[in-house]
């Protein structure tokens, strides 16, 4: 191997997920805009829906979690995220409180199911059914912020957190430098 | 509206001059005559003193001894502190629950008696203990718990209930309580024989500033706890601008496992009143008040009386002792079951007819205090230690005790000790030497200082009573090897959620997300982690909230994790799939039900 691609193959990995959440977290990712080929420069991506790597190739740094756990599917995700990687990170409010999916949480799930298919004032559905594939993951009785799931090291809030929030952390977690968000990047009004 | 009703409010709040800051006597005195104080009781005493009615509704609801819901005409309260809960609290309330046919908290159907709970009542050294109305009953059996129910029923009154009347005053007509003194060591300056007068005599023979100054020589600092210098705080408010200036005497002491100024108040209350006329003579004042927590009630008529007599004797009054102008006399407050208002600015609210909350600082009490006048607000012992020091004299004191802790100290000591009581001994003494004292030498833990103390182990027993290392307003509860420790730790953290006042955020919300913590450990469900949260948050509320109540509510916690770090590691777990208060099956029991099929990723 030359010096070249040991380089490269030594760079830190990174995975990102969306779990409950509006993606809007990943769209201000890719608002760091140039400077992601920087990052590229620093780390690699794992499994992301930046690249569509489904599952991870390895251990990776960092993983970055969108949206809080409303089905079990966000779990197993979460879970894995915790499995491979060393740090974790709640990015934005969904993540970290639940957030607007989160506002189902005072609703029985039964009441949920039935406003969504049954009863709703704009539904249509004849056959009365609410989906029940055996695909669909079950949902949880409530949705839950990540930190309630598995441990999460650090909570980046935000909705979203904007790019240059999100790359001064990157950068300063990478670089191993103390992390410096001025007021203006964690002014929320 | 009955006009009967009309009639007794109107008589209660003449009886204090319709004046608005007597509004806890108000209050009390309806409480005590109607069995509760009523919406339309409300709005008549609001009308009546001239003020709003959600003034009158704040006091009301604020303290744990008033109620807008009617009670029993008889109210039975045990004491619900830890101490009574190691020694047989559970008895005696199922006792009671089965005796009357009702739980906590509920009245008879006939309206004739309500069981309730209250913190400590400073009976610890004779647990368990409770109140019938004013009257208190200690070291209860079964059998005395069924008994007095049944006099109740055979309509004996409260104060007619049989009893073993207690040693010293506790028997005297006035007192008549079945209330043990435990004064187990009479040391030189409290509880030395006493000659009525000649400290007061000695003082007004002196100018006022030679007064603060023999004060100050002596070195003394407040005996409640936080152990300012009293002679500082009495040059504050002597020199404080105003045109009349408090004393006020706090005998609130409502810290659990205290009851030291139960004894002083019970056996001194002369060095008492002789010490709070210096501390009037010294600074300015012409009026002292005696801020008497309500469990003590029972003390009242003593107290009155011994007042009396001190006015006979012209220790109060006009031209005390003959020194023409110096006029003092004193008042006693009662409070109504608050713990926050062992707080000076507090017990200022509580005095002044409000709620009990505290006061933001600066202005200091020494400079705007009671009604915004300069207010000297001191501990039953330290008056006591200044009537000493101007009878015996500065260097007299300044010899006892430790070089920074002058004088001796009152401890109050209860727990798995063979001799529970009250001590006086100097200051510079160990923990090791007080347990001998006490008949504890097998113990485990200590909790010095009530529960906003610490809780400290063996390996530090050699420490020494004194300001500057095991500083204390003189409570020690004692723990043998056989208690849970963290379980004590969890009743101190439910006692300051119940206490807060509620008027800052720190000490309201964070006492509760510190016991919800704590409680997540001991059911198993903590991680590592978890210890480092309770001691950042811990130290956030210490750090943040307004008064001493949320600035020490923590320290059950942290002294116990930093003293006795081996229980928590002992509970916690590490490297767990999920956190430990989560459970995935409970989170999926519903959509499985709805969805009549199995997790795919999480079988059970």
């Amino acid at each position: 191997m030359t010096k070249e691609q040991n380089r490269i193959m030594a760079k830190p990995k990174v995975a990102t997920t969306s779990l409950a959440g509006c993606f809007g977290c990943h769209m201000s990712i890719l608002d760091i805009d140039e400077r992601i080929l920087q990052l590229i420069e620093l780390i690699e991506f794992d499994k992301s829906p930046i690249n569509d790597i489904k599952e991870f190739t390895g251990e990776c740094l960092v993983g970055i979690v969108e949206g809080g756990c409303a089905n079990e599917e966000n779990v197993r995700v979460l879970q894995d995220f915790r499995k491979h990687c060393k740090i974790l990170i709640s990015l934005g409010d969904c993540a970290i409180n639940g957030g607007l999916p989160a506002m189902r949480n005072t609703i029985p799930l039964k009441e949920c199911l039935d406003e969504a298919y049954l009863n709703g004032p704009s539904v249509y559905n004849p056959s009365g059914q609410i989906p029940n594939d055996p695909e669909i993951p079950l949902l949880l009785d409530k949705v839950y912020p990540c930190h309630e799931v598995v441990k999460m090291d650090y909570h980046l809030p935000g909705c979203p957190p904007s790019a240059d929030t999100i790359w001064q952390t990157l950068v300063a977690l990478l670089t191993d430098a103390p992390l410096e968000l001025p007021y203006e990047l964690i002014k929320y009004d | 509206m009955s006009e009967n009703l009309e009639t007794v409010v109107k008589t209660v709040c003449e009886g204090t001059g319709n004046d608005k800051n007597r509004m806890m006597d108000i209050v009390r005195e309806l409480q005590e005559i109607l069995g509760g104080v009523s919406d339309d009781a409300m709005d008549l005493i609001a009308t009546q003193v001239g003020t709003h009615r959600v003034e009158v509704e704040s006091v009301v609801s604020f303290y744990a001894f008033l109620s807008k819901n009617q009670k029993g005409k008889t109210v039975i309260r045990l004491c619900d502190d830890i101490i009574d809960r190691m020694f047989g609290f559970e008895r005696i309330k199922q006792t009671f629950c089965d005796a009357l046919g009702i739980e906590l908290g509920e009245t008879t159907p006939d309206n004739l008696i309500t069981l309730e709970t209250t913190p400590c009542i400073g009976m610890c050294d004779q647990a368990p203990a409770i109140m019938v109305n004013d009257e208190i009953f200690t070291e209860l059996s079964r059998d005395g718990a069924v008994e007095i129910v049944e006099q109740l029923r055979a309509g004996l009154a409260p104060e007619r209930l049989r009893r073993r009347l207690g040693d010293g005053n506790n028997s005297s007509p006035l007192v008549s309580a079945g209330v043990s003194n435990n004064l187990r060591k009479r040391g030189e300056v409290i509880f030395a024989p006493l000659e009525c007068g000649r400290a007061l005599k000695k003082a007004i023979a002196m100018s006022p500033n030679e007064v603060i100054r023999d004060v100050k020589t002596a070195r003394l600092r407040g005996r409640g706890g936080a152990g300012f210098p009293t002679g500082m705080k009495w040059d504050f408010t002597r020199s404080a601008n105003g045109e009349r200036k408090y004393v006020v005497c706090n005998a609130d002491e409502g810290e659990p496992g205290t009851f030291k100024d139960r004894v002083v108040l019970t056996e001194r209350p002369e060095l008492l009143i002789e010490g709070m006329a210096i501390a009037g003579y010294a600074i300015g004042a012409q009026e002292g008040l005696i801020y008497l927590r309500a469990e003590y009630a029972y003390l009242r008529p003593f107290l009155e009386d011994t007042l009396q007599k001190a006015r006979n004797m012209n220790m109060l009054g006009v031209d005390v002792l003959g020194k023409p102008g110096f006029n003092f006399d004193i008042r006693i407050q009662m409070g109504a079951g608050a713990y926050v208002c062992g707080e000076e600015t507090a017990l200022i609210s509580s005095c002044e007819g409000l709620r009990g909350d505290p006061k933001n600082r600066p202005p200091f009490p020494a400079q705007k205090g009671y009604l915004g006048y300069p207010t000297s607000v001191n501990n039953v012992e330290t008056f006591c230690c200044v009537a000493r020091i101007l009878d015996q004299g500065a260097g007299w004191f300044s010899q006892i005790g430790s070089k920074g802790s002058t004088g001796t100290k009152l401890l109050s000591i209860s727990g798995d000790i063979r001799r529970p009581g009250v001590y006086e001994v100097p200051f510079g003494i160990s923990m090791k030497e007080v347990l001998e004292l006490a008949g504890g030498e097998g113990a485990a833990a200590v909790q010095v200082g009530g529960p906003s103390g610490q809780l400290i182990g063996p390996d530090m027993f050699d420490r020494i009573i004194c300001y500057d290392d095991l500083a204390t307003g003189g409570a020690l509860m004692v723990f043998g090897p056989h208690r849970d420790l963290l379980k004590v730790v969890e009743y101190f953290m439910d006692f300051f959620i119940e206490e807060s006042c509620g008027y800052c955020t720190p000490c309201r919300v964070g006492n509760v997300l510190l016991k919800n913590r704590l409680d997540e450990i001991l059911h198993g469900k903590g991680e590592p982690l978890d210890l480092t949260y309770l001691e950042e948050l811990g130290n956030s509320v210490k750090a943040t909230s307004r008064c001493g109540l949320g600035q020490t509510s923590p320290n059950p916690i942290l002294s116990s994790l930093k003293n006795f770090p081996g229980l928590y590691h002992a509970l916690v777990k590490a490297n767990q799939p999920f956190q430990p208060t989560f459970d995935i099956q409970k989170a999926l029991g519903e959509a499985k039900e709805i969805a009549g099929r199995p997790s795919m990723h999480f079988a059970e």
